[in-house]
């Protein structure tokens, strides 16, 4: 089946080549037939990367250990729900996953453009087809997840532990739709750029393409973050690492499109600056998947070194170039049709945004591929860290966040002092109580940076609500609905406005979490014995005793020993609540670490135990490497009990599996002092709630409108049609 | 002053603003960055209160967890050699390490031997992806 | 085995011939070259109206002065007009 699984994809890529040329030939000569043939070639790749998806899915599945790829990344012990997942823990799997999603949301693409701008379509199922042929060709010439070996190996590799989360299943499947629906509004613009029809139409097909990369791109950094938050030294939910931030530079411009997409509805303004945004975007996405995978960049993610390099950069390099011929020689298409007209306007409010999005975007940007850049300049690599991002980021983040209270808010064309008093007025007293309290009520006046951050969050909560309002009572006004249902039909009425209004909210909860617990977090480390306790910001935590279990594998990673501590945590004599951190230990096929250490000797990962609440996070984990430094000791000796030449083979197991009990217990009699990572970082909860609040705004914000339209649009027609006999 | 006059004069101050922060930025970050080094280089190039990115394979045998905290060990240079660096080590250290894994730590020199910043230490993907590894 | 192989891979190869090709071996439908216009003024009627009736909650909610609202208002309903003659001459 390994040879079928091959020849689909090479019949994937015969497809991509036929479909582009079937394409360009239909739109040059005017034939709908053959550009019918082309958009069926999006569907036939779907079709056929599925069968190459299923073949090595069911492998995995089955543990077919003749395929090398299962062999490297699977094992018999590693539970079915990893297993699926471990398609896509390797450098050929996770590109067949990429090239399958990418032909998933060219269909759906395709599918919903099957009436529209036909002139255009035909060059953008070209580009969505030549990124396909691209990784097709990578996975049929470089890296083929289809090689055998024969004859097949007994055992596997096993998925590695750290990638044994949940959220293995969904944030690398998540974070590629995001990647790959990037590709989408790209090929839209180089086809309108081609046929130079950037009009009305284009704009609103680009416009739900590009929400739809945003939220899609969101979501999987998002589920990121809260993967990272949970694992020992991957710097908590956002640690300014090469492949975090190469996903986020292509959600920031495309951020900043979808704002200045506006401008361009309304007042035919920044046309060069919005195609050269969401050409920048897509290139900017194709550069995220050629970093998590080359190993140019140091980053927790990097899959390794790898020969894609060359392939990639010539790809990221005619992206560029023909990004940048094809702005040029169509200037005259984009050329504005107004000019702004006051600083203090609407407008120039969200060129503003645009600016510091950017701004921002080339901070991370020029930090991320730093190594590169001094590499190159001075002949030694050097990394800028954390502190450095922080020091631009952070200015940058709080002018965004008092924006996006402005925005809504503030008048088109220019804003007049009688209407700003109008409109402003509430915010800044809203953001003034909210000074004070800090100094009062809420203990964060000695970071300045939160404080500014907290009144600038409270100034969007006031600006949107009372946006809401003003809008509500206009609906009771004109209509007969009951206050309630008003409010509902109101927003369903203007989903992009108010859509965008509920993310401009969630984003100001998500960054009152990010102050909060980055400034406030307090973090010790400390050796514990049972019956010992220690202080975190006013929490006392007390290891009450150790936990041993084996063979059960209470989280269903695979893990045969699982040791661990019950942490009591009270704060002024009052139980607060009860931790549970353990060390799991996994096994290690190579034989390497002896017949013990083959049930216990691989890998070793720390389950963090956590209590969230809306005030405060409270975690305790176990550092692993120094609990599998104080049993090994134990280890070795039960390996030179099982290989005493008087004990049979089969007996041999047996008797480890008695000795891995021994050593159990021997931890829970005998405890060691263990090193124990003790946290207290408020707010947490706000940035994940945050983000939710975004989510919902995006997807109001998306969500195609019904047949209310209908009915408007037929109430509009009458009225135009009046003025239409009356001139 | 005309509308067109004054849009042009918006453009170069905004352009001019623009380059002057750009300047900044990229003048700080290379007073701010910390060279990349690997423990031969270190060994040779380390100049006390500079902070240094050293890469490098956690030697066997090295590995100490000492009684406040600290953890020892030393990193060689990952094609091997003789020569290696002390390095001690505070704050949360990742699952994957683990003797012969190659990992990065922020480091500064401190009498003959260095220690860590606090936090610093990102442990590579072990290597299943690179052909060194036999399964 | 060898020949369950091949004639798999045939099967595909046979799927995605006629799946790809069907649009070729039907006679060719014409399409009024008018059609494509057609669309884009539907879009851009669409989209005017959003923004009359955009236009018109903004200034309900303050953020267009009372004479701005009424020249862009004027402008927009223009703007339509044309539109929807276009349209009609095209019928």
């Amino acid at each position: 089946m390994a040879v079928v699984g091959r020849a689909a994809l090479i019949l994937a890529l015969l497809t991509t080549l036929f479909g582009i040329g079937a394409s360009i030939y239909g739109a040059r000569r005017g034939r709908r037939e053959w550009v019918d043939a082309g958009r069926r070639s999006v569907y036939a790749l779907l079709a056929i990367l599925s069968v190459a998806f299923a073949i090595l899915e069911v492998a995995f599945i089955n543990n077919d250990f003749a395929y090398n790829t299962v062999a490297n990344n699977s094992s018999i012990t590693t539970p079915l729900f990893y297993r699926a997942a471990a398609m896509w823990g390797s450098q050929e799997g996770s590109l067949l996953l990429w090239v399958w999603l990418l032909s998933l949301w060219s269909s759906l693409a395709v599918f919903l453009t099957r009436n529209r701008m036909r002139e255009v379509v035909p060059y953008a199922v070209s580009v969505l087809l030549g990124f396909g042929a691209f990784f097709s060709s990578l996975l049929v010439f470089f890296v083929s997840p289809f090689a055998l070996t024969s004859p097949a190996p007994v055992n596997g590799a096993g998925l590695d532990p750290l990638l044994r989360n949940p959220s293995m299943m969904i944030h690398p499947p998540m974070l590629y739709s995001g990647y790959t629906f990037f590709t989408i509004p790209f090929a839209f613009a180089v086809g309108a750029l081609i046929t130079r029809r950037v009009d009305a139409e284009w704009i609103q097909v680009t416009r739900r393409f590009a929400l739809g990369s945003w939220l899609f791109l969101g979501l999987g950094i998002l589920l990121g973050a809260r993967w990272a938050y949970y694992e020992i030294g991957w710097g908590g939910y956002w640690g300014w690492d090469a492949v975090e931030n190469a996903a986020l530079m292509p959600w920031l411009i495309s951020t900043a499109f979808l704002h200045s997409v506006m401008i361009q509805e309304k007042r035919g303004m920044l046309k060069i600056w919005n195609a050269s945004l969401v050409l920048g975007a897509s290139t900017l996405a194709i550069v995220g998947t050629f970093l998590v995978r080359s190993g140019v960049l140091n980053s927790i993610h990097a899959f390794g070194a790898s020969t894609l390099g060359v392939p990639f950069v010539i790809l990221i390099t005619a992206m560029v170039t023909g990004s940048i011929y094809l702005v040029v020689s169509r200037r005259e298409v984009l050329r504005s049709e107004h000019q702004l007209d006051s600083l203090f306007s609407r407008e120039a409010a969200f060129m503003l945004n645009n600016v510091l999005l950017v701004g921002l975007t080339f901070v991370i940007f020029w930090g991320t591929f730093f190594p590169l850049i001094s590499g190159a300049l001075t002949g030694t690599e050097s990394e800028v860290g954390a502190p450095w991002f922080d020091r631009y980021t952070v200015p940058l983040a709080l002018m965004l966040v008092l924006l996006s209270g402005i925005g809504p808010v503030i008048p088109w064309r220019r804003a007049t002092l009688a209407n700003a008093r109008r409109n402003f007025t509430l915010p800044l007293l809203a953001a003034l109580a909210m000074l004070v309290a800090s100094f009062t009520l809420v203990p964060i006046s000695s970071s300045p940076a939160t404080v500014a951050l907290f009144c600038c969050a409270v100034f969007v909560f006031a600006a949107v609500g009372q946006e809401f309002w003003r809008g509500w009572r206009v609906r009771r006004a004109t209509s007969s609905d009951t206050p309630p249902v008003a409010l509902l039909s109101m927003v369903r009425r203007n989903r992009r406005r108010y859509g965008g209004y509920i993310v401009h909210v969630g984003v100001a909860v998500l960054f009152i979490g990010v102050a909060a617990s980055a400034t406030f977090q307090r973090s010790h480390y400390v050796q514990l014995k049972p019956g010992q306790s220690d202080v975190v910001a006013g929490y006392t935590m007390k290891v009450v005793r150790p936990t041993a279990a084996i063979v059960t594998d209470p989280t269903s990673t695979g893990a045969l020993l699982t040791l661990g501590a019950i942490v009591r945590v009270s704060r002024s004599g009052h139980y607060v609540t009860t931790l549970h951190p353990t060390a799991e230990f996994f096994p290690d096929p190579s034989g390497a670490e002896g017949p013990v250490g083959s049930l216990i000797g691989g890998d070793s990962v720390s389950e963090l135990s956590l209590d969230s609440s809306l005030r405060r996070d409270i975690s305790a984990a176990i550092d692993a490497p120094s609990v599998q430094q104080a049993i090994q000791g134990e280890i070795n000796r039960a390996n030179s009990l099982v290989n005493t030449d008087r004990v049979g083979p089969r007996k041999r197991l047996t008797l480890s599996y008695v000795l891995l009990a021994a050593i159990a217990h021997g931890y829970l009699t005998n405890t060691p002092a263990a090193q124990f990572k003790l946290t207290s970082s408020p707010l947490v909860m706000w940035l994940w709630i945050g983000a939710l609040i975004v989510f919902a705004g995006g997807l109001t914000a998306i969500w195609p409108t019904g047949g209310a339209t209908a009915r408007v649009r037929a109430r509009y027609f009458a009225r135009v049609a009046q003025e239409l006999g009356r001139a | 002053m005309n509308p067109g006059r004054k849009r042009q004069m918006r453009l170069v101050v905004s352009l001019t603003l623009a380059v002057l922060l750009a300047a900044g930025l990229i003048y700080t970050s290379f007073s701010a960055a910390d060279e990349a080094l690997t423990p031969t280089q270190l060994l040779v190039r380390a100049k006390p209160g500079d902070d240094y990115e050293l890469t490098g394979t956690v030697v066997k045998g090295s590995v100490r967890h000492l009684a406040n905290g600290v953890l020892d060990f030393r990193l060689a240079d990952r094609a091997g050699g003789a020569r290696s660096v002390p390095v001690s080590y505070t704050g949360a250290v990742p699952d994957p390490f683990r003797v012969g894994r190659e990992l990065i730590v922020t480091v500064a020199k401190r009498g003959s031997g260095f220690v860590a910043v606090s936090g610093s230490m990102v442990t590579k993907c072990p290597s299943k992806y690179s052909p060194a590894k036999s399964a | 085995m060898v020949v369950l192989v091949i004639a798999l891979i045939a099967l595909l190869l046979a799927f995605l011939v006629w799946f790809v090709s069907a649009p070729l071996r039907k006679p060719a439908r014409l399409e009024p070259a008018a059609a494509g216009d057609r669309r884009a003024l539907e879009a851009a009627r669409a989209s005017k109206y959003a923004e009359i009736r955009d236009t018109e909650l903004d200034y309900r909610t303050g953020k267009l002065s009372e004479e701005d609202f009424r020249a862009l208002d004027r402008q927009l309903r223009a703007e339509a007009v044309e539109i929807l003659r276009s349209l009609d001459e095209l019928r």
